[in-house]
């Protein structure tokens, strides 16, 4: 058995599905041997989008997502796929293949010290010495990139590696880390602190992230919730993890955010954080949010706690883990008041004002997610769609919103949504893009024909790089460079070529029907949505 | 605020380069650094000494716990710990500063162990505040060379 053919087999005995990917001499061993196994390779376009489309994967599934690229270019293609992964705590293992063992530091043809370059943003790395070493390194990446704080773990292996013989193969049961051992459950002591502060609270508060998803506490949360009655605020990573419309969901808190997940952050005198890594554009201040309150911070990362707010209770775990163990302890709080008056924030009107002159994007979305099945995926991408999107979007119990929230890399939306259609064939998957991001990742079109994947495709169309156009608006004194999307192309014409239904919308003109047309378009679809350039998100 | 933080890691190639780089890409603060095997030759050791505020030596902690390499951190103060630092000085003396530069050497516990007709090898081993004083005494005179351990420190025994 060649190396090649141990890494195949290693992917088998882990499960995997699929590999996205893209090759070059340097890994062309690996796929060579995937290809005589059950495990479906996926050719993207470009390797950034693998990364992408395993990480769309990988949140669908609640499996690692795998991707595998050639040395050199191509694993530097792949790296701001693996930083996107690293920076929402999305589990994969990526592949690369590097030149020969004994050329690595000659600067060959297609060499790049992947390794040191990704150092930054991997959960851990691999560089392959020794083929034999191949059946431990691949159980341990799949183990560590899916256990504790999810992220991606990177493998490269030069490419005679790849091309030696092993001595045996066995696959190891489990892994022996000393350095690794994640706490999962909550410390009780930790628990019971929290218990009695929120038996005293008037206001509690419940702020949840991504982490949610990523335990699988979604369910637990809610019980929590509704059984003592504590409003919810989330993340831009925690959007879905209580339905939009539900009774305690008060909005997604930050800058970006609605006045009453804001208000309710400041009012409330407990707050608990789970899953949520109090970034700066969730909480900009983080220092006066702990004024008059009782800060309880629930992640399964130690190093999240304390590293941007002051914690007061810290309680280092597993989400869902740690939801069952509170359920346990009788609890009782009266909050009605308290949502009563959290309320009437919900009430007040958004300010935001749109042109009459084009589509309404906050109308035009709220009315798109009405319109989604009950079991589908919202996938936003980066910009002033994004922002649009998580606050007008209408998310149920068994739909899923996703977009690149820690890294906000534009192009993310339509490789993740390959990704999450690939893991869940009967999911309606919608991407809603700018015209910048759209341009960006526009390529994988033919990856999504190829894998006969149904995708719905919104381009929100206003010509302009628009969240920075904002910003020139408001700092920079209305000077618009380098913003200004020319050489458009012409979308119909796209959809032609790739043999994809288009649509288009130039105002709210019979909207609804034109949004239920696209929506029930057998095969992919895309629509052209006319924005005003003037319309913001502030 | 100052701390020192004792880190074993596993003694695997690039390891060091993980652990500076964390500190570089976080923005922390490296005094010194010091790296050797221990007894065990397959865990390294190494003696950081870092400066900061508490909620970014706390930080450097978790984030040092976190990385996959490292088995185990200690952190204590400078006042916990028996700190010394190796140092190698040359210098450059001639008749009339000879013996101002013996005075020093003797006041400061240090030795010679190298000499030529115009350059002395002069070698201390103490704490970290004083081979700092041993430089600004012999800097009014002529240093030419310098080669130092950085700090290398032990929790105290008790």
């Amino acid at each position: 058995m060649t190396g090649s053919e141990a890494m195949a087999k290693c992917l088998e005995l882990e499960g995997v599905e699929v590999v996205y990917g893209y090759p070059g001499v340097a890994i062309a061993n690996f796929f060579d041997s995937l290809g005589n196994t059950k495990v479906r390779q996926v050719l993207v376009r470009t390797e950034q989008n693998a990364g992408h489309m395993a990480s769309g994967y990988a949140r669908t599934k609640g499996t690692v997502g795998v991707c595998a690229v050639t040395s050199g270019p191509g694993a530097l293609n792949l790296l701001t796929g693996i930083a996107t992964a690293y920076a929402d705590s999305i589990p994969l293992v990526c592949i690369s293949g590097q030149v020969e063992s004994d050329l690595i530091g000659s600067d060959g043809f297609q060499e790049a010290d992947v390794t040191g370059a990704a150092e930054s943003f991997v959960k851990y790395s691999y560089l392959v010495k020794n083929v034999n070493d191949i059946p431990r390194i691949f159980r341990e990446a799949f183990y560590i990139a899916n256990t504790g704080r999810r992220g991606p773990v990177l493998i490269d292996v030069p490419i005679d590696i790849q091309r030696a013989e092993i001595k045996s193969f066995e696959y190891p049961e489990g892994v022996n880390l000393r350095t690794y051992k994640p706490t999962v459950k909550g410390h009780i002591q930790q628990i019971k602190k929290a218990v009695s502060e929120l038996k005293k609270a008037k206001r509690p508060l419940i702020c949840a992230g991504g982490g949610i998803f990523l335990s699988g506490a979604k369910k637990e949360l809610r019980t929590f919730a509704e059984r003592y009655d504590i409003p919810v605020v989330h993340t831009m990573m925690g959007i879905g993890v209580l339905p939009t419309d539900h009774e305690l969901n008060f909005g997604m808190v930050g800058n970006n955010g609605t006045v009453s997940a804001n208000k309710a952050m400041q009012e409330c005198d407990m707050l608990i954080m789970v899953g949520a890594r109090v970034a700066d554009r969730a909480v900009a201040n983080p220092d006066t949010v702990l004024d008059n309150k009782v800060l309880v911070h629930i992640d399964v990362d130690p190093a999240e706690i304390g590293k941007n707010i002051g914690p007061t209770i810290p309680i280092v775990g597993d989400a869902k883990t740690i939801f069952t163990d509170m359920k346990e302890l009788e609890i009782s709080v009266n909050t009605v008041a308290w949502i009563e008056h959290l309320k009437e924030y919900r009430r007040l009107p958004d300010p935001l004002r749109f042109s009459d002159k084009a589509v309404n994007p906050a109308v035009f979305i709220g009315l798109l997610s009405q319109e989604m099945a009950d079991r589908s995926a919202y996938v936003a991408d980066v910009g002033q769609n994004q922002i649009w999107s998580c606050r007008n979007a209408n998310i149920r119990d068994k739909g899923r919103f996703y977009t690149s929230g820690g890294m906000g890399t534009m192009g993310y939306a339509i490789p993740a949504a390959i990704g999450v259609k690939m893991a869940d064939r009967d999911r309606q998957v919608v991407a809603v893009c700018g015209d910048g991001g759209f341009q960006m990742s526009m390529m994988e079109l033919s990856t999504m024909k190829e894998e006969k994947v149904d995708i719905k495709i919104i381009v929100l169309r206003n010509n302009y790089l628009g969240l920075v156009r904002e910003y020139q608006h408001y700092s920079l004194n209305d000077r618009y460079e380098m913003v200004r999307l020319g050489g458009y192309p012409k979308l119909d014409a796209l959809a032609a070529a790739y043999d994809i239904v288009y649509y288009r919308a130039e105002n709210m003109e019979g909207i609804d029907e034109k949004i239920k047309s696209f929506l029930t378009t057998d095969g992919s679809a895309l629509m052209e949505v006319v924005v005003d350039p003037q319309d913001t998100v502030k | 605020m100052k701390k020192i933080y004792t880190v074993l890691v596993e003694n695997r190639s690039g390891v060091l380069s993980k652990v500076s780089g964390l500190f570089a890409r976080r923005s922390f603060n490296i005094d010194s650094l010091a790296v050797g095997t221990t007894d065990d030759p397959n865990v390294s050791v190494m003696t950081i000494v870092s400066s900061g505020d508490e909620r970014t030596l706390e930080q450097i902690e978790k984030q040092l716990n976190k990385k996959l390499d490292v088995i185990k951190v200690k952190t204590y103060d400078e006042t916990e710990a028996v700190a010394r630092e190796l140092m190698l000085l040359k210098v450059k003396y001639n008749k009339s500063n000879r013996k101002e530069i013996m005075e020093i050497v003797d006041a400061m516990k240090a030795d010679i162990v190298d000499m030529s007709e115009a350059l002395m090898l002069i070698q201390i081993c103490d704490r970290p505040d004083r081979t700092a004083m041993l430089i600004r005494l012999l800097n009014q005179i002529s240093i030419t060379e310098i080669a130092r351990t950085g700090t290398l420190a032990l929790p105290k025994c008790e």
